[in-house]
């Protein structure tokens, strides 16, 4: 017996140590994975990169130094400009809450249609996920220049492109929030003979409106930002207003925009995060 | 029955007033939330123009646009003035000239003499026939229509369709007529054009033609697999090089569908997204636990790195790409930096979120070993994080792929600025579907092997937020 327990022990430690050695070793190899994307990377951006890193490094403050510069000559005529710019700004916010109210009510549908505990037909779901999938991984700037090239310069594009990205987005964590729900509620309400509608809209519904609710803040949010970028490629709006500033070099107008851009973008971020956090509480 | 039913309901009702009057009132706020909703669609609906996609909506464009991206199209020209002289050109382009030059193209079997050994003949994939004349163009065996036609140059010089005086409505279906053109389209892959100086065929056929070897290639006779059989053999196609040099250097430069340059932008895109992601990673961690309240008993500090996440964060990748695109040029370094700072922001909230959400037993636990401030947050909090860390790391690398085809499209270059270019051309809408449907196989493998590393490194494929 006294001379077992070393020789276990002594088997424990072996065991051990070629665990920890395993360990030790595919962390070394992931870590070695990663300097070797680094460094590949890194040849790739300097082979392909216009300019040298060197001197976009030592540039690099000079354009933001540009335009605080423009807007301080200004002195206080400046502000007028800034509010010039506000309903460009406007623009761009209805374009994202418009397409995120669409894409909201599509993904309702969409995640009706591929939630296991809705639907029987496995074709159905599978279809519909299908769907969401494409939907989801296509970037937005893609469908909307296709769009703007099909249809000519107008808000539509953007629109269009958000509305389908917001269904795919949305649809997906609401099927994963349909499938986690209790499914105590609808066997109370099946048996009581309701029909599928009912049970729908008597007991999924309830369950999972304040987190759809939650999930259609974030996504208003990034929407924003968003349909600014699509501004960008000619969508209209204050991203299309930036660009041609840009390019006009109108240094202060430019910062205006910017102004304009990063202040409402921090202010959804604060507006969003308590309005979530009203809704489904501290911790989810 | 029902009576007694509604009196015990109206008992109920007694019995629990204030559960009715609130259970009425949250349904009115709801109901008014719902009607708020749909005037501010309706708005929407008119502010934003939605009444108008059936008027900017052009089918035709859309079909052509459509009809492009999987066919291709060969275009048969003869000018009035020389009609022996008829040029056979894939997609028009003069440098892709049927049995041309010294490129030994021969003429494709679709193209030959009429019987009568008079007139050239264009056979058409569905079997239709444009023969072509000295003086005239007929028109003959198309399906579903009972007779042919003739095209032919009045004393002016016009064309006219003879005898289309004569002809019902229904049998003229698919012409065009104006005073400079007679143009027959019966579907969208058959278009018969004849002006007073030329008559232009476009022959379309489903496929994308040339998607390996080009038409100047060496390569164009054989398929995909029989050159690829072929560089194993010791013949070589080109005395210059070797079969399986000439094999590749064919592939990547490959003129109408560009695979050399596409693929490097692709890799350039992708590496803006990866380099990004992990410059944002490597900032985010040492800020984060500066920025946690249990780790930093500094509070200046903490608010002062608080703000400077919501700042990087707020100042969107957008704005970043603009700045950083005046210093470093067009360049995937315009897309790293931008990404990596703006998600240096994203990542640092989140963790430092996380930092301060972890159990503080495991840490005391270290403490109570004598371990040093530096090996308490290594043993105590790291382990705790890192799923956290590792699952938000690579839902970004996903998320970041679309982003930096994004910012490539704004002028840093990568697969962006090559898709924006091929949907500037205005006609090779082949490339355009090429590369989308490259960017979307893209995004879905970077999505696929994201949640595969979760899976691996943390055992779930979940994102775990907290």
């Amino acid at each position: 017996m006294t001379k077992a327990l070393p020789a276990n022990l002594e088997q424990i430690e072996v065991n051990l140590k070629k665990l920890t050695n395993q360990r030790t070793r595919s962390s070394l190899l992931g870590i070695a994975i990663l300097i070797l994307i680094f460094f590949g990377g890194t040849l790739v951006s300097l082979e392909a990169n216009a300019g040298s890193f060197g001197r976009g490094i030592a540039n690099f403050f000079n354009y933001p130094r540009d335009l605080f510069v423009d807007t301080f000559e200004m002195g206080w005529k400046y502000w007028p400009r800034v509010i010039k710019y506000i309903p460009e700004l406007i623009i761009t916010l209805n374009i994202a809450l418009f397409s995120t109210s669409i894409g909201f009510i599509l993904a309702i549908i969409f995640a009706i249609f591929s939630s296991r505990n809705l639907i029987r037909n496995k074709r159905v779901i599978q279809f519909t996920k299908f769907l969401m999938d494409v939907t989801r991984s296509f970037p937005t700037l893609i469908i909307a220049m296709v769009f703007l090239y099909l249809m000519g310069k107008s808000s539509l594009p953007a629109v269009i492109a958000i509305t389908i990205h917001t269904a795919g987005a949305l649809g997906k964590l609401f099927t994963e929030a349909i499938e986690n729900c209790d499914g105590k509620p609808i066997e109370g309400l099946s048996s009581v003979g309701a029909t599928w509608t009912q049970k729908i809209r008597f007991s999924v519904l309830p369950q999972v409106l304040p987190l759809f609710l939650s999930y259609g803040i974030l996504r208003l949010e990034i929407n924003v930002r968003e349909s600014t970028i699509l501004g960008f490629v000619g969508a209209g709006g204050i991203g299309e207003m930036l660009a041609a500033l840009i390019q006009w070099n109108y240094g202060a107008d430019v910062l205006a925009c910017m102004f304009l851009l990063v202040g409402t973008i921090i202010a959804l971020d604060y507006l969003s995060a308590y309005w979530r956090h009203k809704l489904i509480g501290a911790n989810q | 029955m029902s009576s007694s039913l509604a009196i015990q309901r109206e008992n109920i009702r007694k019995l629990f007033p204030d559960t009715f009057k609130q259970a009425r009132k949250s349904r009115l706020r709801g109901q008014i939330i719902f009607f708020l909703v749909l005037v501010y669609l309706i708005v929407g609906f008119f502010t934003l123009d939605v009444v108008d996609i059936p008027k900017k909506w052009k089918p035709q464009n859309a079909a052509m646009f459509v009809l492009d991206t999987y066919a291709h199209k060969d275009h048969v020209t003869m000018k009035w003035e020389n009609h022996e002289d008829i040029k056979i050109a894939f997609e028009g382009n003069y440098r892709s000239v049927y049995g041309r030059d010294n490129l030994d193209k021969s003429i494709p079997d679709w193209f030959y003499k009429n019987s009568d050994n008079v007139g050239n003949v264009v056979e058409f994939n569905n079997k239709g026939k444009a023969i072509l004349y000295k003086d005239k163009v007929e028109i003959v065996n198309f399906p579903k229509y009972e007779r042919g036609f003739t095209i032919k140059l009045n004393s002016n010089g016009k064309p006219y369709l003879v005898g289309s005086e004569d002809l019902v409505i229904e049998n003229l279906k698919g012409f065009r007529i104006t005073e400079n053109r007679v143009e027959f389209r019966p579907t969208l892959y058959e278009r018969i054009q004849v002006y007073p100086k030329k008559v232009e065929i476009h022959r379309y056929s489903i496929g994308w033609k040339y998607f390996w070897f080009d038409f100047s290639s060496p390569l164009e006779p054989y398929t995909f697999f029989e050159a690829l059989g072929l560089t194993f053999s010791k013949e070589r196609v080109v005395p210059e090089m070797s079969n399986l040099k000439l094999f590749l250097t064919e592939i990547k430069d490959n003129e109408a569908f560009m695979h050399g340059r596409v693929w490097w932008a692709m890799l350039e895109t992708i590496v803006m997204a990866v380099l990004g992601t992990m410059f944002a990673t490597v900032m985010a961690l040492p800020l984060s636990f500066l920025a946690a309240y249990n780790v930093t008993p500094i509070k200046a500090l903490r608010f002062t790195l608080r703000r400077l996440f919501d700042t990087l964060r707020g100042i969107d990748f957008l704005i970043w790409s603009l700045i950083f695109l005046r210093a470093f040029g067009p360049g995937p370094f315009t897309g790293i930096f931008a990404i990596g700072f703006t998600d240096t922001g994203t990542l640092g909230k989140l963790f430092s979120e996380a930092i301060e959400n972890t159990e503080k037993k495991q840490q005391e636990g270290v403490q109570s070993t004598g371990a040093s401030k530096f090996l308490q947050h290594r043993f105590g909090i790291i382990p705790q994080i890192l799923p956290i860390f590792v699952s938000q790391s690579l839902y970004y690398l996903e998320s970041n792929t679309r982003g930096a085809v994004i910012i490539g499209a704004m002028g840093a270059g990568g697969i962006g600025l090559q898709f924006l270019g091929a949907l500037g051309t205005g006609n090779d809408f082949e490339n355009v579907a090429y590369m989308a449907i490259l960017v979307l196989a893209v995004v879905i493998f970077m999505d696929r092997l994201s949640a595969w590393l979760r899976r691996i490194l943390i055992g779930s494929d979940q994102l775990i937020v907290r």
